[in-house]
Formats: C-alpha cells, structure tokens, sequence
C-alpha cells in the first residue's frame, strides 16, 4: 500500500530524513518509535502532505500512485488520515460542519451520495458515542477549549468517520492518561482490518501495549536503524534508545572501516 | 499638500442655491438658517486631505474633485421592481421605506399597520407634518462643524426617514429603510438624512440599506441620527451594498439617555470609497452602547470606520467588535476613539477589532484611540491583524477540503461572529450567504487576472 524509498526530508536547509525506506501492506500495524528529533514527526506530516518540507530525494507511492504528487486534500480523499499529535483550534466552524464536509468531500470523490445535515448527525452520534464523545463536543468549534484528552479523542472520531486505507498517528498517545489512552486505542483497534493500514508514530512503548502492532521500526537521526516485530519494543524499553544509539554507531562504525 | 480641497466649492454653492429656490416658501426660519450655516462651515471647510488627522488614510479627493448632479428627480421608472426584491431580505416582513435617490418613493414602499402614536414616514413629509420635533431633534446630534460631509448633508436635507416611538411604544417588526441608487449616466450625489426619535421606553428594530441598481459612480453622503431617550431599546443595522464604483460617506449618530440600549450591526459590502462615522454619546447613567461592524474589501476598495464612543456619564458600558476581510488589493481602516469624561466613573469599555487579510497587495490601518479622564474605569482594547492560519488550512485539507473550500470555510468562520450576532434571521441568511457569494466571486476574478 505504502512504499517509502530513500527518502531524504529537509526543512529550511537542515536535513531530517536522511534515507527513509519502508514498505507497508494493507492490513499491517507498523510502529515507528524514536527519541525526540529522530525525525518521526516529519515523517507522519510528510506522508500527509505538509508543505514546509522538502523532498529533496526519494519517493513514496501509494497504492500504486506518486503522493508527493499529490495535494493534501487529494491524499486525505485517496484515503490517507493523519491523526495530529497536536490537533488545530478552529473557531467559528463547528466540530459537526468540520466532519460532514470531510466526509461529503470524500464520498463526492468516491461517487457516493453527500450525507445530509439529518442523516449525518445520526450517522455522527453513533460514532462519538463509541469514543465517549459528549454531543455538545459537535457543536463547539472544532478543538477550541478541547482538554488535551478531547482533542485527541476528536481525533480518532474524525478517523472513524472519514474511514481511512491508511492511518497515521502521530504521537496520539502524549498527553493522554490512561482512561484516554485506553478509549483511543480502543478506538484505533476497532478500525483495524485486513484492508487498512495504521502507521503509529509514538516515542514511549505504553501505547503498543493496547494497540500490537505488526512491525516496530526505530527510527535515530532521519535513518531507520532497526525494525522487528513487537518484542522490538521490550528490548527498547529496557535498553532506552541510547543504548541503541550506541549500538547503532558502533555498527556504523564498522562498516564505514570495511569500507 | 493643503488642508481641504475647495476647488469645487462653487458647484457645491450653486446647487444649493438652486435647491433652495426649488424649496422656497416651504422651509421655516430655524431651517433655513441651520441650512445656510452648514453651507457657509461646509465652504470654509472645504473637503479634507489626507493631511487632515482624521482623514490621514482615507484619500477623498475623487469625491472631491467630481462634478456631481444635485438635485435628481425622484424617478420610479428608474428603479425597477424587481431591485427592490433583491435587498428585501427573502421578503422579510417589515415596514419598508423605499428612496429612489434620496427621494421617498411610495409606490415601492410597504409601511403597513403601526401602533397608535408611532409615525414612519419620509422626512420631506415630515417637515410639514412634524416641525416642532424636527427643530427640537435634527441635527442636534451629528455636528457639522468639523466634518465637512455632514455639512453637506445639513445644508442639502430634503428627505430620508423620519421615525418617531412615543413613550412605551414597541414595534415588533423590523422598519426597513432602503435607499436605492438608480442607473443614471453622469455622476450624481444624494443626501439621504434620517432621524430617529426613540421616546422613553419604546423599542424598535431599524435597517437601513444602501444599494446600487448599476456599476455607476454616484456618491451617497448620508447622516443617521438617533435620539434614545431613558430605557429606549433600539437595534440597527446599516446595510452597505452600493454599487462597485460608488462613494459611501455616512454618520451615524447616536445621543444616549439614562439606561437605555442602542446596539448597532454595520455591514460593509459594497462601495469603491467607504467611509463610515457611527459614534454614540452616552449621555445618562446604565446606559449600554454596541458598535459592531463586518466588512469585506476586495478589488480596489477602500472602507473606512470611524468609531466614537463618548462615555459622558457615570456607571455605563460600551461594547465595540469591528471585524475585515480584505483581498486584492482593498484597504481598511479603522480607527476607534473612546472618550471617558471626567464625570464618567464605573465605565466599562471595550473594543475590539481584527483585521484578516487574503492577500499581500491588502492593507489595513488600525489605530484605538482612547482618552480618559476619568480614573475609576476599565477600558480595553485590542487590535490584531492576520493572514490565514496555515495550519488551520492544513488540517481542513488533511480531511479532504479542497484549498480554496478550507479558504472560504476560515475567511466565514471570521466573518461568522458578527453575522451570528445578527437577530434577524433573513438578514443573517442574506449576510451568509453574501460573504460566501463575494469570497468566491473574488476568486473568480482573481483567476481571471492570473
């Protein structure tokens, strides 16, 4: 579904992403985890298209198609979902108009019928409920005055109603006590099936313990360095990342004297 | 650079005498007099330039220099029907003035059933009908000598709107004034002047519209003065929607009593060279004044507010949220003066206002002005200006809203605060949909340049 190959991110002339590959299948959970500054953040607002970065090198297909090529909203309509680490405050749009138009928007592109404002609240109210969404949440203005633990949540109904193929999260865990955590993941799990696949991008091993993914990928310094299955995540909750860190330069070490 | 502009005064002189053969034997002493005296300050004040302070951003020297026609005939056959539909506002029910040039037109108008005592009616007739509080009431309240249009207006009054609450009168419909310019060949220039005498208690709601039938250049130099006397309650809202290449020059003063209410929405639309003077005095105690304004600038328009809010007396509270939008190459200004007396103690002021700019070529000039002398009052107030927030846009188009769609969902969700705040429910559809309409009109245009 994903195919990331060598990809190399700049912003404002400083290299973040310094040869990025990774190859995700529908129905795949992979976990990208990395201390603060490897680069995983820039990773999530690349795929979904964030314009202050630079692709200077590398390239991503998407179900066979160039999404760099591609706009942000066009990604969101082919189904790529980006749950923000921190979600925008808009006032003045309610929370409801936000979703309905998304949501419309992407049935248009898909030939489907627009909800309209009835059937659509119907159809909303189900889905927040599952989240332990207030209906007066709806109706504010999307995350203004939202607690950190509504913003995140919102962002999870977002993704069950825009129904992704491919779901990033990006650090949904930070900030979140454990009841929260638990609701989000609940949330993200039940979303998981064999034709979407969920990129989660977090720094602690805690959330993994509610969402297991497939894959974990450490990501140190812009480079992938080291992916496994889950137990990836143990052995780097006992080490710490600067362990790693060590381990991985002294690899580099030893090839760069081979070579 | 000079102070005034007077080279056109001579035009402005011969009108008026013109105007005043045509109405002579009809006008009292006392109006004769206050119209000659606005002439002769309007002559010594010529039009200001930009070096004049209050007109420092505001270049009217197209004004100034134009040979307007005075004196236009009332014309009905010029003003089709079907213009008057399309500012009733989905055929909100209400009492409707309708002024053809600044003539009162009773065939296009609708003033219906008023409670007893209540009077709506032009001002032309007015002066027949109503002398004793016309000398009592007009132009007490909107000064003329330091502004040079409202001058003009004084020295020029003929017709416009005359509506008088007695005592206790409520009236439960909207009173709709509609000023309609019609489609002439050369320029021409109306006078449009309505009072407002608000008698103790009493409570209405009045909207005054301002609109163009044509793309032509004429110039609409209006006064507005309300009297609220204690507890009245009045709601305004002034409608701006003259046509593209129009000049809108408009004072709207308001004279406060003790406790009563006076809640002003202006919305600017239309017009190539707006300027607007609302002020209140707040001249008893627990009085409550607001002063709200939208305006949405595109093109080469340029809008101008001029706030002031006088706290004259103790214990009252003002309220002001003036709110633009600004693309092309459109220019704003605001500029808001609150004055706290000496004697106002327990005021509590506030303004507000914020500007959005959708291009680099808009500008805004904003500048509060506030003088207190009175050392017990909370007065606030805040500026900001802004472009539209990139990470907002982001997220609108991460859900799948195309650029231009998360562009005009923002630019409302501004806009959407003063037009929520719009009590009548077909005026606030029509402001909706109009900001919508003008966003998207404006970016139509802006492919067609590119």
């Amino acid at each position: 579904m994903l195919e990331i190959k060598n990809l190399h991110v700049e912003v404002e002339g400083t290299e973040i992403l310094k040869g990025v590959n990774l190859n995700i299948k529908a129905g795949e959970v992979h976990a990208i985890m990395g201390p603060n500054g490897s680069g995983k953040s820039t990773l999530a607002q690349v795929i979904s298209g964030r314009d202050v970065y630079d692709v200077t090198n590398g390239e991503i297909s998407y179900l066979g198609k160039d999404l760099l090529d591609m706009e942000p909203d066009e990604r969101a309509r082919e189904g790529v979902f980006m749950a923000f680490q921190y979600p925008v405050e808009i006032p003045g749009v309610t929370n409801s108009y936000f979703l309905k138009t998304g949501l419309n928007e992407i049935r248009k592109h898909h030939g489907l019928e627009t909800l309209d404002a009835a059937d659509f609240l119907k159809f909303i109210k189900e889905k927040a409920k599952l989240l332990d969404i207030e209906p007066d949440m709806l109706n504010r203005s999307v995350n203004e005055g939202f607690s950190g633990g509504e913003k995140k949540r919102n962002e999870i109904l977002q993704m069950a109603v825009l129904e992704p193929k491919l779901a990033i999260m990006d650090e949904t865990d930070s900030g979140l006590d454990i009841d929260a955590l638990r609701i989000v993941a609940d949330g993200v799990n039940r979303l998981r099936n064999e034709d979407r696949a969920i990129i989660i991008v977090t720094h602690y091993q805690r959330l993994l313990n509610y969402i297991v993914p497939d894959y974990i990928h450490i990501l140190l310094n812009g480079k992938i360095v080291k992916s496994g299955d889950k137990q990836l995540a143990f052995e780097l909750e006992e080490k710490g990342y600067d362990q790693i860190k060590a381990d991985y330069s002294s690899i580099k070490t030893k090839l760069e004297e081979t070579v | 650079m000079a102070l005034a502009i007077k080279e056109n005064n001579q035009l402005y002189i011969t009108s008026f005498e013109e105007f005043e053969k045509n109405i002579n034997g009809e006008a009292k002493n006392w109006l004769k007099d206050l119209r000659r005296q606005a002439l002769t300050r309007f002559d010594e004040l010529g039009f200001p330039t930009t070096r004049h302070e209050e007109w420092k951003y505001t270049n009217i020297s197209p004004i100034a220099k134009e040979n307007f026609i005075h004196g236009t005939e009332s014309d009905a056959g010029l003003v089709q029907k079907d213009a008057v539909k399309k500012f009733d506002y989905d055929g909100l029910d209400a009492h409707t003035l309708v002024f053809v040039d600044g003539h009162f037109n009773a065939d296009l108008s609708l003033i219906g059933d008023l409670p007893e005592g209540v009077k709506v009616k032009s001002l032309a007739e007015a002066f027949q009908t109503d002398t004793d509080l016309l000398e009592q009431h007009l132009a007490r309240y909107a000064p003329f000598q330091d502004d040079s249009f409202t001058a003009l207006s004084t020295a020029f009054m003929n017709d416009g709107a005359y509506i008088y609450l007695p005592e206790n009168a409520v009236i439960e419909k909207p009173i709709h004034l509609l000023f309609l310019a019609s489609d002439r060949n050369e320029p021409f220039i109306t006078y449009p002047r309505n009072l407002i005498i608000a008698g103790k208690h009493s409570k209405a709601t009045i909207i005054e519209t301002y609109a163009g039938t044509s793309d032509n250049r004429y110039f609409t130099n209006c006064v507005t003065e309300v009297f609220c006397d204690e507890n009245a309650y009045i709601e305004h809202f002034k409608v701006q929607e003259e046509s593209s290449n129009a000049y809108h020059i408009s004072t709207t003063q308001v004279n406060q009593l003790a406790n009563s209410n006076f809640v002003s929405n202006a919305l600017d639309f239309g017009g190539l060279i707006v300027r607007n003077n609302p002020g209140a005095i707040l001249n008893g105690e627990g009085v409550e004044s607001t002063l709200n304004g939208l305006y949405l600038g595109t093109g080469r328009q340029l809008i101008d507010n001029h706030t002031t809010i006088d706290h004259a007396k103790p214990h009252c509270n003002s309220h002001e949220l003036y709110k633009g939008v600004l693309d092309g190459s459109a220019r704003g200004v605001f500029n808001g003066k609150i004055f706290v007396r000496l004697d106002a103690q327990k005021t509590d002021a506030k303004q507000t206002n914020q500007a959005l700019l959708l291009s680099n070529t808009a500008t805004i000039d904003t500048k509060p002005q506030l003088e207190i002398f009175a050392d017990d009052v909370k007065c606030t107030h805040g500026a900001t200006i802004g472009q539209l927030d990139q990470d907002a846009m982001f997220y609108l188009q991460t859900r799948g809203i195309e650029r231009d769609m998360a562009r005009d969902i923002l630019t409302y969700a501004f806009a959407s605060d003063i037009i929520d705040r719009i009590t009548i429910k077909e005026l606030r559809d029509y402001c909706h949909h109009r900001v919508l309409v003008k966003l998207q009109q404006d970016r139509l245009e802006g492919i067609d340049k590119e």
